[in-house]
Parts: C-alpha cells; structure tokens; sequence
C-alpha cells in the first residue's frame, strides 16, 4: 500500500507544484471572495438559477480544468490524474463548487467508452470546454430506483427516433443545453434488454420542462417529451444495450455523488465555530460532547477521503468502479446527514436560522445541508439497493428471488 | 498511490496465513484459553525460525529491518487467527520500548534475544486506575544506594505470569509535568517482592496483577535514560496502538467471510439467508466497516514507515476501529443466530477479543479526544 499521492501538497513534482501555482494564481484572479460569495448564494436561488457558478466553471473548461486528465484530441490537458487532484484540492480548500457536473463526470465517460469516434470529436470537447451541459434523464414518475421499469418510448424513425413520454427529478434540466436520456427503444424483451441511451438537444421541439421546488429551495424539473425528434447519431452505444452502459453510468454519478458536499469544510467550520462560540460561560469547544462529536466527524470525513480515492484509483486502473463506487455513494452520503445533524445539535438554537436570516451562524450552511442532504440517501440509487449490491456483488451472496 | 500490497507483502500476507492455517487452528486457540501458561512454545519457536519475532528492528539488532507497514500486515494474520501467546508484549510492547528508549548497549543486547526468541517480555504501565496516560504513572520508584526500590501495583499487564522480564514504568520524580520523572526498569520477573496472578478476562488473554513489594531493581537495569522515559513510551503507545488495529482489521476480515459464507449455505424459508435484503445489509455495513478500519490503519501505518507525522491519523484508526470491530462481530452474531452463541464456534473468540482489543490502549472516547486536542480543540 502507499498513500503519497493523497499528502497534499507534499509530494508534487516540480511540474505538478509549477502547475498547482499557476492554479492558484488563477484562482486568486478570478476566484475572489466576491465571486465565491455569490456563487455561494446562488445555492437557494430557484428560478434565477446559478450563473456566477456557472460562468466559473466554463472558465475552468476554457483551460481545459474540468478534465485535465482527458486526451488533448477531446479536450483535455492528457496529463496524469495527479492534475485534476490538484485543481479538485485548490477548489476545495477555497469552499468552491468543483466545476463541470454531469456531463464531465458521467456522460463524458460513458462516451469515452462506448461512443464512437465521430461522437467523440463532436460531444467531449464540448463538454471539456463547460458548452455542453448535461441533466439526467432517468426517473420517471413510475421508475425511480427500479430505473429498468421506465416507460418512456423512443420509435425508430428513419435517420431519427421519435420519442414520448415523462422524466422526473431532471435536476438542472432548465439551465442544461443538453439531457442524457434514457428511454425504451424495444418493448418485447426483457425489461433490461430494451433501453438505449441519447443526448437530447434540450431545445429540441416537443421538449417542455416545469420546475418542481424541493424542499432544499432547489429546483428540479419535470420534463416532457411530445413527438420529439432526435437524429440516430445522438444515440450512445448499441441499441437496447443501454442497461449495461446505465451502471456504468450509475457507478459514475455515484462517485460524483459520495463527494458532491464537502462535508470536511463543514466540519472545519463548525470546529472555528466552538473554539469561537461562548455558552453558559465556557466556549463550546471544552464541552466534552462537543469534542466527541466533531473528532468522530472528522474521523468519518477521514474515512470518505480514503473511500473516494479507492474509486479513483479504480478508474485510473481502467477498472469502473461498481462496489467501490457503491461503499463510497452509501458512506459519504450518509456522512452528510450525519455532520448535518451534529451540526444542528452544536447550533442549538441558532441552527434553525435559514442563510439568508439576521443572525444566521456559518452562512446557514449547516441549516441548508441539513434540509438538502435528505435526498442525497435515496437519489442516484436508494442505499437499501446500494447496500443490496455492494453484498451481492462485494461478497457474491445470492440475490433476492424476484416476485 | 496503491490500495494493493506490494509483492512483498503479499508473499508475507499468504506465508503467514498458510502457516497460521496449519499451525495455529481454532482448536489450539481455545486450549491456550484454559491453558496455564497460554501459549504453545513449539508454535513460538516456528515463528522465531520464520524471522516474525525481528521483523521490525533493524538488522543491526538482529532483526530483519522490514517496515512498520509489513508488521502491520503481519500483525493482520495473527489476529485473524486469534494467534494466542507473548507476541504482543515481547515484540511490540516491550521490543519497540527498547528500541524507542533504549542505550545503544540495551538494544544489541536486548533486541537480539527478542529476534531469536530466547526471552519473554512484558511492559507493565497500567494500573489500577486503568489509563494510558503520564499522570496515571503513580507507582513509585525510591533511590536508594546502588538501588531503586519499587512499590506498588500494575494491573492489566499481558502475559506477565510467564514473562522471564519485566519493563516496569514507574515515576522516580514529582515534576511540574507529569511526563517528568517517569523512568522504566528491566526486571526479573523472578525478583523477590514480585507476586504476579492472571486475570480472568473475556477473551481468557491472560492479562494479570503484579504487586511490587519493596522490590530491589539495580540501577543499571535501567531502561534509557533516568527520568525520561515517556518520550519513548509515547512513541512506543502510538505504535503499539496502531498494531492493535491491525491485528483488529484481521479479525473483522475473518468475521466479515465467516459470516458471508454461512448465509450463502444457510437455507431458510426455502432459500438461502444470504437472499434477504436485511442481510444484504448487515453485509454491506460490515464490508463498510472493516473497509474504514483498514484504510485508516493502513494510511497510518504508511506515514509510520515514511517517517512523516501520525499521531492523529494513528488515534483517528483506533478511535474508529474500537467501535466497528464490536459492531461487526455484534452483526456476525446476528446473522449466525444461536450456532454462534455456541462456545465452540469461532464467533464467541472473535466477539470476545474484540471487547479486550477495543478497551486495550484506549477505547473509541480516549482516542476521539486525541484526536479532538489534534484539531485544536
């Protein structure tokens, strides 16, 4: 075993620490506390939606930041993974959003696997560059976690498919240029073996999107789908093959997902806040339950580090991560109800102060995750079929008879 | 960046399994419980042929240099075989002190017999007031002459009823600090004023009393330096702490497929256990667990062997590891139901010792609150 390449800092070469200053100069420029200030606000902004984040990110994509670790040809920096750590620990000591999204997590690697070559030149510089911006077109109102029983149906149609029906909880699909769809293109065979994967042109006619409002102040979208057309060269890999590609892709957005909140910022947070806060006389920071509690969440917070760079050394092995991806989805997700809810009970009363009111402790960041990680333990697949996969694939033990 | 092991640690990882698997059954490690002495000298002196016994000194010692990283995964083995018997005391407890805090004389002299299995050691810190840390040191050592006469009692001391020495930590001066004036001195278990009786523990591990009465030890028995022993014991608690994990992690992978496998085998209501969602989950938080362990204890074993600081990721394994074995073995219990319950099956061994591992060199409070003074609490 060796650790080296997750001591930051450390153990850069003389390139990668050149590279890590040039990062930082950039940051410093265009990263300022007032930029990061509002793209801090924008989180419960719902129908403004997010455009400082979103101009942040395409100016990472412009130096090709997103994806450093992607061939040039495809828009990428074709350098070592150790470059996007670097980039990924720069944002994340600065409280930033790591930039990119789906489309550089998820449907680009999917592309990179299983498009072809023509797809490729067309759809990975683009979202390399932050153009491209992808929502996920999975849910329905009938298929959530038991995603094979989706009924959306795309009829092949001369050099088109023509496609019906409804997605649900496409977070982003308003603000996304594009949807990475998947839908029914065959209905006698097995459920599994019917599904084919698209990108969809999200100004496409027939495409209508309504906003739905969670309970986070977040928007998600319905999406709908009359008669909509979407050219043959859109779709991803073979038809009906989808489902294979699908958990692959799910393995992805899980990794995506275990470290989508940087809960180890939090927990810092919330250690300035005891060491600064006085109650009934003594600062916070002497009251035994407060020291257990925050050592336990940074022990935990150790432990989301090491299982999020387990996947990642998977995925830079060429192996894609399905258990790994699972522990890390089921652990780090989990991990943030967890620091959201110690957190809570640090605040006290002030907890219940929402970001934008007067008196509001740490920018009601602890407040807001408290109500947005509820969703974060059954979105990208439930932990009770996580925990069902990460057994049966893990340790080999015998999958439940279906009914 | 690698979770593998290196080829060398997986020759050493399948040497000692296959050798553990031979000769060191499950049937042997419930006679050491009831056994006297709690060891069997044969599978001691195997191991001292494979080299086990100097692995982490240097060869200059008479060991074999290998790193703390390669202990660690030997370490891992012994407790997935529930392996009985002095290694812990002799090897890690006291060999590491002397190494830590020993003259350049005491470790050539000192080492080498540990390598080559000629001596049996105990490190007696621990009291009745049952704490690892420098102001629980109370037992006093007086100056007298050529001498220092040690009074008093240690409590919960491995194997030290059949120890040959005994390193007895001791405080030889009130300081300010309470880290002054604590000295270590190499005794013969067999001194007069020495009277030593096993505990009935648990996991039957054969920790036990020692009462010092007016015990005559010669200066030049002692240990390092005179007043300056808990530097090196610090050092040598966070080490031994850490080996404690990795014996941990062994014992919780041993559980983990023990239990995966019987509720593959296991039919109920006409299929197999290991077919129902809620095992699935008893698994996969299992599997959850003993990933966490392992990667914390093998990143601070990796910073050990690099040199580079630890101490917290080193409190942060334990602190975790102390509370997860137990629930993994609680789970293993579960899912075995009553065969499990048994005394003869392996379950009880494992549940048992991790109770002793999680309470031995600092439960998950002790440790959590290392770890809270680490982040500058």
């Amino acid at each position: 075993m060796d650790f080296k390449e997750y001591s930051v800092g450390e153990k850069d070469t003389a390139e990668e620490a050149e590279f890590r200053r040039e990062v930082c100069d950039f940051l410093d420029k265009n990263l300022t506390p007032d930029v990061l200030e509002k793209i801090l606000q924008e989180r419960d902004q719902y129908y403004e939606g997010r455009p400082h984040a979103r101009e942040f990110g395409r100016k990472l994509g412009a130096k090709g930041w997103l994806v450093p670790h992607w061939p040039e040809e495809y828009g990428g920096l074709g350098r070592s993974p150790a470059y996007r750590r670097i980039i990924i620990e720069e944002l994340s000591s600065r409280g930033a959003p790591m930039g990119g999204g789906i489309g550089t997590s998820i449907v680009g690697p999917v592309i990179m696997l299983h498009g072809t070559e023509e797809q490729k030149r067309e759809f990975l510089p683009k979202i390399a560059r932050g153009e491209i911006e992808m929502s996920l077109g999975y849910s329905e109102p009938n298929a959530g976690t038991d995603l094979a029983s989706l009924e959306m149906r795309a009829i092949s149609d001369g050099d088109d498919y023509v496609i019906n029906g409804q997605k649900i909880y496409s977070s982003g699909a308003h603000e996304a240029t594009h949807h990475w769809l998947a839908a029914r293109t065959s209905v006698d065979v097995p459920r599994h073996r019917g599904i084919s994967l698209f990108v969809v042109d999200l100004t496409s006619p027939g495409v209508t999107i309504r906003p739905l409002l969670t309970m986070a102040g977040e928007r998600t979208n319905e999406v709908f789908y009359d008669d909509v057309r979407v050219p043959r060269k859109n779709r991803i890999g073979e038809e009906n093959q989808g489902w294979s590609y699908l958990r692959e892709a799910l393995g992805f957005e899980r990794m995506a997902l275990s470290g989508m909140v940087n809960v180890r910022r939090i927990v810092d947070e919330l250690i300035q806040y005891a060491k600064e806060t006085e109650h009934n006389g003594k600062p916070l920071a002497e009251d035994p339950i407060v020291r257990q509690s925050l050592a336990q969440l940074a022990i935990e917070s150790n432990i989301r580090r090491l299982f999020g760079h387990r996947t990642s050394w998977l995925m830079n092995k060429g192996i894609v991560p399905d258990v790994a991806a699972a522990i890390a989805k089921v652990w780090g997700n989990e991990l943030d109800q967890r620091v959201a809810n110690a957190g809570m009970q640090i605040l006290g009363l002030y907890s219940q102060l929402e970001p934008d009111s007067k008196w509001v402790p740490l920018r009601g960041s602890v407040e807001h995750l408290y109500r947005f990680a509820v969703h974060l333990t059954y979105g990208g697949g439930s932990h009770e079929l996580m925990r069902s996969l990460i057994a049966t694939r893990g340790m080999d033990l015998p999958r439940e008879p279906r009914m | 960046m690698d979770f593998d092991l290196n080829e060398e640690q997986e020759m050493l990882k399948t040497t000692a399994r296959d050798f553990l698997n031979k000769e060191c059954p499950k049937s042997l490690v419930r006679e050491m419980v009831n056994d006297e002495r709690g060891y069997p000298p044969e599978l001691w002196r195997k191991m001292v042929e494979l080299g086990w016994l100097g692995l982490i000194f240097p060869e200059k010692y008479g060991g074999l240099g290998g790193s703390f990283l390669n202990l660690a995964v030997l370490l891992e083995e012994m407790g997935r075989a529930c392996l009985p018997g002095p290694f812990f005391s002799t090897v890690i407890l006291s060999g590491l002190f002397i190494l830590n805090g020993g003259t350049e004389q005491q470790k050539t002299e000192l080492l080498t017999k540990v390598a080559n299995g000629e001596v049996i050691f105990t490190l007696a810190l621990t009291e009745p007031n049952a704490s690892y840390d420098a102001t629980s040191v109370e037992v006093e050592a007086t100056d007298d002459d050529d001498n220092y006469i040690i009074s008093g009692t240690k409590l919960f001391i491995p194997d030290a009823h059949m120890a040959d020495n005994i390193i007895c930590v001791a405080r030889t001066k009130k300081g300010k600090a309470p880290e002054d004036g604590i000295t270590a001195f190499l005794l013969d278990s067999k001194s007069p004023g020495i009277s030593r009786t096993v505990l009935k523990t648990i996991a039957g591990d054969k920790l036990c009393e020692i009462i010092f009465d007016k015990v005559r030890v010669l200066k030049k028995n002692i240990v390092g330096e005179l007043d300056q022993a808990w530097a090196p014991l610090e050092k040598t608690l966070q080490q031994a702490t850490l080996a404690k994990c990795a014996e941990m992690v062994g014992g919780a992978q041993q559980v983990l497929e023990m239990s995966a496998d019987y509720a593959k085998e296991r039919m109920v209501f006409g299929r197999p256990l290991g077919s129902f969602p809620v095992i699935h989950h008893y698994i996969a938080n299992i599997m959850m667990d003993v990933d966490g362990c392992r990667f914390l204890t093998y990143e601070a074993a990796w910073k050990l062997s690099e040199g580079l600081p630890c101490a917290m990721e080193i409190a942060m394994a334990k602190a975790w590891t102390s509370d997860a074995y137990r629930r993994v073995t609680a789970l293993g219990q579960q899912i075995f139901g009553g065969v499990g319950f048994i005394e003869d099956h392996d379950m009880p061994l494992y549940f048992k010792r991790a109770k002793a591992a999680e309470v031995t060199l600092g439960d998950g409070n002790f440790h959590r609150e290392l770890v809270a003074r680490q982040l500058g609490l």
